[in-house]
Order: structure tokens, then sequence, then C-alpha cells
């Protein structure tokens, strides 16, 4: 569930109200917006894709809201690591987060081939 | 200047009235509600064929449904008519005896011919040989590049837009539809000369991936203009994941083995994991480790997938499935990797209401899957080829018919909208609540019987009968409760066809399993069409059936 609004790293650009597919955060003029309907969040990650300064954090608890510091989120490197491995902005063309997405057939037929 | 409607609050809601502002409509040639992937792939086909489109979608385009948060890896045969043949032929062997094999190839050559066009948006993959991959996508890029697609060909994209009813007019055409501009307090209305539904699946709210704008509007909507439904009883498809978490990717779990509380392995036979796990899981715990996957592939998983260690690496300060047990369960989808939808009319993706088409799992895929869940391949072939034929034939029609703008229409919406009798207070969240009670757990969906079926659907007949009578969404004080009491709505009308469907088909097929009636009986082997809104019927299409005296040996769980 979408937990953190890091503010220090907001930029205030909003992207994040326009993408949300289950219209969780409420626009800010001017300021970060805010998580006003964080339980409506569906925990899909997809807003810290569009997210390009990294502000956001969306823990994987779908059910129960987590308390979490921006202080831990760093710490534990997470922050922004899904766009990252993504290879989405300024990671792409980076071959460590290249998109191998097309291998996934492969990967069924040898889990097959084990069983 | 638009007008301004001011909203009356119920009693009970002690909120302010919030004005909505009506905006002039817009006029179009297809309307296109919901923009996953079949949505887009329907205004892409249309403007492509001249049409100006609008698209508005209840999120933001790109983001919204269940593709964009997961993977399609289409279904992907090469136009040999013996390999296109073979494939056919082993997905007819399992399909329950209500596929069609040759919608089966229409779709596979409208997906092998069409996939590649949209290599100008998306950035499709070289295996090592050189070879340009194009079967399989991964969701948030595939449904960046379809917006960047219909964005350059004209369509106009209202996004945070929810439609909340279809228009008609007074022969029972489809002639546009209405809704809220969630984020800006205004109505949006759109005239148009087709309607092309891509609303999606319904898996009530379980918290699989992508799924929670998926309430079954379109399904709600489609009833209200009197278009039915089959296969509403193939609902009970269901997907692993780690405990507490959306995270329904299930290609890791091909490795997977799973444990008791005691920590015994529990045998997986082939082809039967749902079942199996279900059962273990209404016992107790069930956890699972990776450690079967070979080590080059977790190596490269996050280049693969890179969503689906989100839920290890963020939790505890990380977990590592492959050495470490987890806790695991199973993701309700209800029709969304089930079959069952709108059902189709023509070979057009037309429904039964004039102007009106549907497409992607909004519509039943019994053509292509049968009674057994296409998976995501042919989910996803469905959802661009349904796209296609829809958004090529709704644009014929509204060339051949006009946009029909100044025809006089009128709303269509009833439950969940405006109030059968007086307005009351009737909780959505409490309807929803509700209506998972019955949708939710394994006990009832999964392993199916008579007369429990019978006294869900008495308990949701009940919920409907008062959101119909008393919910008033029209007046609630926000768009979001607008919005939340139409969804709620919404989510009980898919409940009451899916729950009345698996009641009167009295065997098992495909994924449906009725405990009190495992076999399969051959004359059976028919589509069942369900409908209605306050009284609900249904049908057996096809020949009258034959005796039930002889029933066939059950099938093995082919879901």
């Amino acid at each position: 569930m979408i937990s953190l609004v890091i503010a220090e790293r907001c930029t205030g650009c909003q992207v994040c109200v326009r993408v949300c597919p289950t219209n969780v955060f409420d626009a800010v003029r001017g300021g970060p917006p805010v998580i006003a309907r964080q339980q409506d969040c569906q925990t899909c990650f997809l807003c810290e894709l569009y997210c390009q300064p990294d502000a956001l954090y969306v823990d994987p608890d779908c059910e129960t809201p987590a308390a979490v510091s921006a202080e831990e989120v760093e710490r534990s490197g997470q922050r922004g690591s899904y766009r990252r491995d993504s290879g989405w902005d300024e990671w792409a063309g980076d071959p460590r987060y290249a998109n191998e997405h097309w291998r996934m057939d492969q990967i069924f037929a040898r889990a097959r081939a084990l069983s | 200047m638009p007008n301004t409607r001011i909203s009356t609050a119920p009693p009970t809601a002690g909120l302010p009235a919030v004005p909505i502002a009506e905006l002039p409509a817009i006029a179009a040639d297809v309307l296109v509600i919901g923009g996953g992937l079949s949505g887009t792939w329907a205004a892409l086909a249309a403007a492509q064929a001249g049409a100006r489109v609008v698209l508005a979608d209840k999120g933001y385009c790109g983001a919204s449904g269940v593709a964009a948060t997961s993977g399609p890896g289409h279904w992907w045969v090469p136009p040999d008519p013996e390999a296109r043949a073979e494939a056919i032929r082993q997905r007819m062997a399992i399909a329950g005896g209500i596929a069609d094999p040759a919608w089966m190839e229409r779709i596979l050559d409208i997906t092998w011919t069409t996939l590649p066009t949209i290599a100008d948006v998306y950035d499709f993959s070289t295996d090592e040989t050189g070879t340009v991959q194009y079967r399989g996508l991964r969701g948030p890029e595939y449904l960046r590049a379809m917006r960047r697609k219909i964005h350059r060909l004209g369509v106009r994209i209202l996004d945070q837009s929810p439609a909340l009813e279809l228009l008609a007019e007074s022969g029972g055409g489809i002639v546009g539809a209405r809704g809220l501009r969630r984020q800006r307090g205004e109505a949006w209305t759109v005239r148009a000369g087709a309607v092309i539904l891509a609303t999606g699946g319904c898996a009530f709210k379980s918290r699989l991936l992508g799924s929670h704008t998926n309430t079954g509007d379109g399904h709600l909507m489609a009833a209200e203009a009197g278009v039915d439904f089959s296969g509403m009883e193939f609902s009970t498809y269901h997907t692993v994941a780690p405990a507490h978490s959306t995270m329904t990717r299930s290609m890791s779990f091909a490795f997977a083995t799973y444990y008791d509380a005691e920590g015994r392995e529990i045998a997986v036979p082939p082809g039967d994991t749902t079942r199996t796990l279900a059962r273990a899981m209404l016992e107790g715990p069930v956890l699972c480790n990776l450690h079967r996957m070979p080590a080059d592939i977790r190596e490269r998983l996050r280049r693969v997938q890179p969503n689906m260690m989100l839920p290890f690496d963020r939790s505890g300060g990380g977990i590592d499935p492959f050495t470490r047990r987890f806790p695991v369960l199973l993701r309700p989808e209800g029709t969304i990797r089930g079959s069952g939808g709108i059902r189709l009319a023509d070979d057009d993706c037309g429904t039964a209401a004039d102007g009106l088409f549907v497409v992607g799992d909004a519509a039943t895929r019994e053509p292509v899957a049968g009674a057994v869940s296409g998976g995501g391949a042919i989910l996803a072939a469905w959802a661009l080829s349904s796209g296609v034929i829809a958004g090529r034939a709704a644009a014929a029609r509204a060339a051949r018919q006009g946009r029909r703008a100044d025809t006089p229409a009128r709303p269509l919406g009833q439950a969940g909208l405006r109030p059968a009798r007086h307005a009351a207070s009737v909780d959505p969240r409490a309807v929803t609540a509700a209506v998972q009670a019955e949708m939710l757990p394994y006990d009832k969906t999964i392993f199916r019987r008579g007369p429990a079926l019978a006294r869900s659907l008495s308990r949701l007949d009940g919920v409907w009968s008062d959101l119909r009578d008393h919910l008033d969404g029209e007046g609630a004080a926000t768009a979001g409760e607008t919005v939340q009491a139409r969804e709620s709505a919404a989510l009980t009308a898919v409940a009451r066809w899916c729950t009345r469907a698996a009641l009167v088909r009295p065997e098992s097929r495909g994924m449906h399993l009725r405990v009190d009636a495992p076999a399969s009986h051959p004359a059976l082997a028919r589509r069942l069409t369900v409908g209605g809104l306050d009284r609900l019927w249904s049908r057996f299409e096809g020949p009258a059936p034959q005796p039930l005296d002889n029933p066939a040996t059950p099938q093995a769980g082919a879901a």
C-alpha cells in the first residue's frame, strides 16, 4: 500500500495524481501531493515507475498500512528500485536493467521440464 | 457555460453537497469505455479506420487494468497451417466442448499480423540470435506504448473519468455514455455512433494485482441496455501470491514447492494446483519456497519481471524466497482469468444492444478458451483481437449511421445511481463486504455445492434489492462516493450472475467444480446464458438437452 510521499524529493509535478489507477492522491498546488485515500491503493507500484525523482514508496503489504519512515526506506535501498529494475528513464540502455521479459516462455518450459 | 447541478446529499451523509458541473456533450464516432489492453487496441483500430474516437478510463490509460501490471505473452503461432491446427486442437481438447475453433484461428491470425505494428512505440527485444521477440511484452511499457500510439492518432483520452451509465435513443440503440471526471467535480457526456465496452472482468476486489478498478461496471451498464451474459459459472480461476501481497505473478511459482503448517510437503498433481492448494489452505497455513528455481533464472528474475521480487525485497529487511519458506494464498480472479462475460451477438463483437460492442475480459471468452481459463496468452491475444474486430466494426457502423449526436437520448443507469424507491442509508463498503463474503471464500467458489450456492444467491438478492431501492449514488456528496456506490451495485450484479450460473449448471466442467455433481454431462456441453437485473433468468443454448441418465466420467481438473 502506498506509504510515503517523500517531501524533500518531490518536485510537485503531480504525475502520481494523474496516473494512479485508483485515485489515491490529492494534488496540492506547488507542493507534494497528499495520500488522501490510502485504503483505495491497489498496491500495483505503478506510481513509482512514473515518479522520476523516486519520491514515492509503496509497501508490499496490500492489507495493512505500513509504518515506515523515509530514513528506513533509504537505508533499505528500495527507494526507486522498481523504476531502476524496470530500466525506465535514466536507466534505459543500462544492460544491468535490460528488458528480458521475452524469456518468460523459456522459463516456463524449463519449469515443466524440471517437474 | 456548463450547467451546474446541485447534488443533494443523502440524509445520513452529513456533508455539504458539492456542485457537479455538467460539461457540454462531446461528439464522437466511437466511444471506448476502459483504457486497458483491449480498450486501447479497440481505440487504435477505430482511429485507423478513420473514426473520431474518445476513450474514457476510470483511472489512467496506461496504468489501468490487469495487463498494465503484468506481462502479457500473447498466444503466438506462426501462420503455418499445420502449426495453427495443432495449437487449436490442443486447446479444443481441454475447452469442455464449448469453444469455437474458427474464433481461435481468427485471433491467432489477427494477433500475429497486428502485434508487430506497434514497433514504432514499443521497444521489442531481440534474442541472442538477433530474432525480434514479439510475443511477450512488459505490461507497464506495453500500455504506455498503446497510449502513445492512440494519442498520436488523435484519440481523445479522458483519464480519471469513470463511466456511470449508457445513453439510449428511443429505439433502444446505444448512442453514448455519461460519467464523472472524478478529480474535477465535473460530469462528462459523450455522444457517439457506437460504444465499445472495455471495462475488464471482475475479481470482486480480491486484491489480485491490478484488478481493483475492475468492478463489473460495464457488465451492469450492458445489462441495463438489455444485454445478457454467457459462461459466468467459469469464474473460479485463482492465482498464487505471497500472503498479504498482490503479486500474482505466476511464472516463478512454476518452480514452487508447497508445505503445510507441520512442514510436510504438499503433493501437487499436475494441472490441479488450485484445488490442491485451496484444500490445504482451508485446513491451515500453506508455505512455499522457490528453491527449485535454477540459479541463472534467479539471477535474471528482476530483468524478466521487475515487480515479482518486490514483496520479498521490501519485507522485514528482505526475504530470500529461494531458501526460506514464506506464506502464500490464492487470489480469486473472478471473471478476469475466468472465461465468462458479456455475451457476443455476432462475429463483430457486437452485443444484443444495437450500437454496443464488447471487448477483452468484459466479453465472454468461451469462443477462444471454453470452460477453462485462457491463461495470459489466449486472453492477451483475445484482448488485442477483439479490440481490433470491434474497433473496425464500430467505426464502420458510425460511418454508416452517423454520430446521432442530436437524437434524443435517455440515461439508463439505475441501481446504485438512482434508487428505485426512496433514498436511504446504504453503505457501499458494507455492500462490497457482503458480496465478497459470498464470492471470495475458497469453499464457496472453488468447491461449489448446490445448497450453498442457493444460500449465497438468496443473500446477494437481498443485498441487491436493498441497494436498488435505496442507494442514491447520484445524490452522494462527492464524485468519489457516487463512483463507489455504482461500483458496489455492479459488484453485486456480477456476483448474482456468477452464482446463478454456477447454481443452474448441475455438473462439473472445466474450472466449474460442483462437489455435489462432479461428473460432466455430454448433454450440457453447451453455453449457459444468464441475464436480468431484478429477476434473474438463465437458459442453456444450442440443441435441446439430452436425457441426463448417462453421465460421463468425471473430468480431470483442467483449471
